[in-house]
């Protein structure tokens, strides 16, 4: 199989990764493009697994156990899967100070789960996060999901609980349509 | 007539799309012929969403904290009766919130539309870049900076035009201009603001920087945290090259440059310049020895000079006003203005620009209006976990890099975060510690290790686990780590815990020698106790997760305290105020 991308060299031997493909036919051959291509992948296929990191590494040239090193360096890679909707709850010293702990209690309660760990039914997971920038609604945390980022101010421990019964409820009409 | 609708990440936050959605389907059902727009953040985050309406001569009349069910009133009252609807106007006092500023970085933020570059021109955008490649020479740009004194604003605060000319004057033709957008501080979201508000200020400042440096491209190094910026960015960037201010042979001069976005991936190290480096060429974010610096060995060993995006916002400005202009604000040797975010327990947060030198006071009382339901200020957190804690009673003290550094903080980048009598100073100690043991990249022993030490010790005070000698212990270790450590982020990281040592001793001994925590914020620390203001509803005992409190029903309960794990829900729940902690 041969790559439709116009001037790309990769070679494009897999349909799995056909639309990561698309994405190194651009990088692939240019030096310092791995966070790139890291990023791009994990915005395909949601994380990076080990199959992900060693075609990656075939593709570029690039040994698997630097691209682990790169990937496990820096926060905004996951090695494993994630919920449909990705809680970045905000620790930052606005947020800190303002209860963010509280907030955090009342999430992992809500759901129970811990940070970085998924809901068994595959809805939440929760990620605690450096610093969002919304420094005066503190406290904040951003839901992510496909429909797009929605950010939530000023939360108390009964509105961050809301903001979550109402995906759930959300959730449940869906998956009773269908 | 215009209606826009400030869409900054903060308004977004607080309902400002909805809120512009509401503000178009009322203008198209009563049929009338008015454009909705949208800006960046104007900085009182405090009263978004905030939407400003311009009448035909200009006149500006702002409305704040306007939700969806406002947006029929004003559409009556203000687009087609003509009058204010004074009861969503901003107030005569939230006036004085920018009246007492002095913006340069911040000026076109909140004001134009980012995503029009039109609106930039209009008010003399991109003058300045005009001004300074077809009249002035490179030489005469870097000395028009050297005159404004400006200084970096990314936090170390070093000069910025000998940073321009040592990559100058570097041997070699290939050189890069990198923009440090990888706002890590926790607590700082000015940069985000000029992204987001005002992102062709910035591709000025890199054109102006670029060319005065002899490099032909640019980088701007993006946290992925902030994809509004990002997309902002490149919408600008887009036009900026349709116009044909970015790209070759710039304003028919013989100087081409161009720029490219790339997004960080999450590591607070990168903010230090060759971690920064390593990370664009797509290695880990681990810094290296300087010398050699950037200017001389940078991306892919090539002279790179690397400027944070506030200094560069100041650029234009300077260019197109002189530097002596930019010089008449501040003080002597920290010149013009500065961004600061003003956040944690303050009335007003939001995003403020003085001159330097102004006291913490009249930020902190003048601006901010001073603390969240009116508590007392007992510190503020400046320059992030490199900086410190300043306490009450330097209050008077100048906002600049020099009178900032001698009390043991840090200007930095610009966060200042209030704090009042409920927050804990070593919880704060241990907050930092906590972030930079995570982020440190682990290449010195000292940084990785030590900071993991001193916040177990830190954790161990905070639970009332502190032990005789401790404070001593945290010294020793902090003066270690700042001399065992190569880049800056493990020179600075004690900073937070020796400040507080320095003006907050007593919590520290509190905290080891009494069991006791004065703000009455450490968990394990407290004890809940029931007053005679209880009226023996039993509400608490009923929610007690322990079954710890004990009474009969309109008798006043009690406490075990051999059972209470110090949850604080009877706290919550009382509804007679009965329920104290010490």
């Amino acid at each position: 199989m041969t790559c439709e991308n116009s001037g790309c060299q990769c070679g494009c031997s897999n349909p799995e990764y056909a639309e990561l493909d698309a994405v190194m036919g651009k990088y692939a051959k240019t030096p310092g493009s791995l966070i790139s291509i890291l990023q791009k992948a994990q915005d395909i296929y949601g994380f990076l697994s080990i199959n992900t990191i060693n075609y990656i590494s075939e593709m570029t040239g690039i040994k698997p156990a630097k691209i682990y090193g790169v990937a496990t360096f820096y926060s905004q890679f996951r090695l494993q899967p994630i919920g449909k909707y990705l809680i970045m709850l905000c620790k930052g010293t606005a947020c800190h100070v303002n209860g963010a702990d509280k907030i955090e209690e009342a999430v992992c309660d809500e759901l129970n789960i811990n940070d970085g760990e998924t809901t068994k039914d595959g809805i939440f997971t929760l990620n605690n996060v450096a610093c969002l920038g919304c420094c005066s609604l503190a406290p904040v945390m951003m839901v992510k999901s496909e429909s797009g980022d929605e950010t939530f101010g000023n939360l108390t421990k009964e509105s961050a609980k809301k903001v979550l019964k109402e995906i759930r409820q959300r959730e449940a009409k869906e998956a009773k349509a269908v | 007539m215009k209606v826009i609708v400030g869409q900054g990440s903060c308004g977004v936050a607080s309902g400002a799309k909805k809120t512009a959605a509401e503000f178009e389907k009322k203008i198209r059902e009563k049929g009338l012929n008015i454009e909705v727009s949208k800006a960046g953040c104007v900085g009182n985050c405090y009263l978004e969403p905030i939407v400003d309406i311009y009448d035909d001569n200009g006149g500006l009349t702002r409305y704040v904290k306007v939700q969806p069910g406002q947006v029929a009133d004003i559409v009556e009252t203000h687009l087609i009766g003509g009058e204010v609807a004074v009861d969503h106007e901003i107030s005569e006092i939230d006036k004085t919130f920018l009246g007492k500023q002095k913006r340069i970085v911040l000026r076109n933020c909140g004001m134009i539309n980012p995503e029009n570059i039109d609106e930039y021109i209009a008010i003399g955008g991109y003058e300045a870049t005009k001004k300074a490649i077809t009249s002035m020479t490179p030489d005469e740009v870097i000395e028009e900076i050297k005159n404004s004194g400006l200084r970096g604003r990314g936090g170390a605060g070093f000069p910025t035009w000998f940073k321009w000319n040592a990559a100058k004057t570097a041997p070699g033709t290939e050189k890069y201009m990198v923009c440090n957008a990888d706002e890590g501080d926790p607590g700082a979201f000015m940069d985000r603001s000029v992204l987001e508000g005002d992102p062709h200020s910035l591709i000025e400042g890199m054109v102006i920087g670029g060319y005065a440096m002899g490099a032909s491209e640019g980088v701007i190094y993006v946290r992925a945290e902030y994809p509004l910026a990002i997309h902002r960015l490149e919408t600008a960037m887009n036009q900026a090259r349709e116009r044909g201010f970015l790209g070759k042979n710039l304003f028919g001069s013989d100087f081409s440059f161009d720029i490219r976005i790339k997004a960080g991936a999450g590591a607070f190290v990168c903010g230090e310049e060759t971690a920064l480096i390593a990370s664009l060429e797509g290695e880990r974010g681990m810094p290296r020895l300087k010398p050699p610096f950037p200017a001389q060995k940078g991306f892919w060993q090539k002279p790179t000079n690397i400027n944070n995006v506030e200094t560069l916002a100041n650029v234009a400005w300077i260019i197109a006003n002189g530097g002596d202009a930019f010089g008449n604000y501040g003080t002597s040797k920290s010149k013009g203005t500065k961004v600061f975010a003003l956040a944690g327990k303050i009335k007003k947060g939001g995003l403020v620009e003085v001159p330097m030198g102004l006291p913490l006071k009249e930020v902190i009382y003048g601006i901010g209006d001073g603390i969240k339901n009116d508590k007392a200020f007992k510190a503020v957190q400046m320059g992030g976990p490199s900086g410190g804690c300043i306490p009450a009673s330097l209050i008077d003290t100048p906002v600049d890099y020099e009178n900032i550094t001698k009390t043991g903080a840090i200007v930095g980048s610009g966060g200042m975060i209030v704090m009042d009598e409920t927050t804990c100073m070593v919880d704060m100690a241990r907050y930092f510690l906590d972030f930079t043991r995570k982020e440190s990249c682990g290449k010195c022993n000292y940084c990785r290790i030590g900071t993991k030490r001193m916040l177990e010790i830190l954790e161990r005070i905070t639970v009332g686990k502190g032990k005789d000698g401790d404070i001593e212990l945290l010294e020793e270790l902090a003066s270690k780590i700042k001399d065992g450590s190569m880049c800056g982020l493990g020179q600075t990281a004690p900073n937070p815990v020796l400040t507080t040592i320095k003006y907050f001793r007593n919590e520290y001994e509190d905290h080891i020698y009494k069991k006791k925590c004065t703000a009455h914020s450490c968990r394990e620390l407290l004890t809940f106790t029931i007053t005679d203001k209880c009226s023996g509803c039993t509400l608490c005992a009923r929610k007690c997760p322990v079954h710890a409190i004990k009474g009969e029903l309109k008798k006043q309960h009690e406490i075990d305290q051999s059972i209470c794990i110090k949850c604080g829900k009877c706290e919550e729940t009382c509804r007679f105020d009965a329920i104290i902690r010490d």
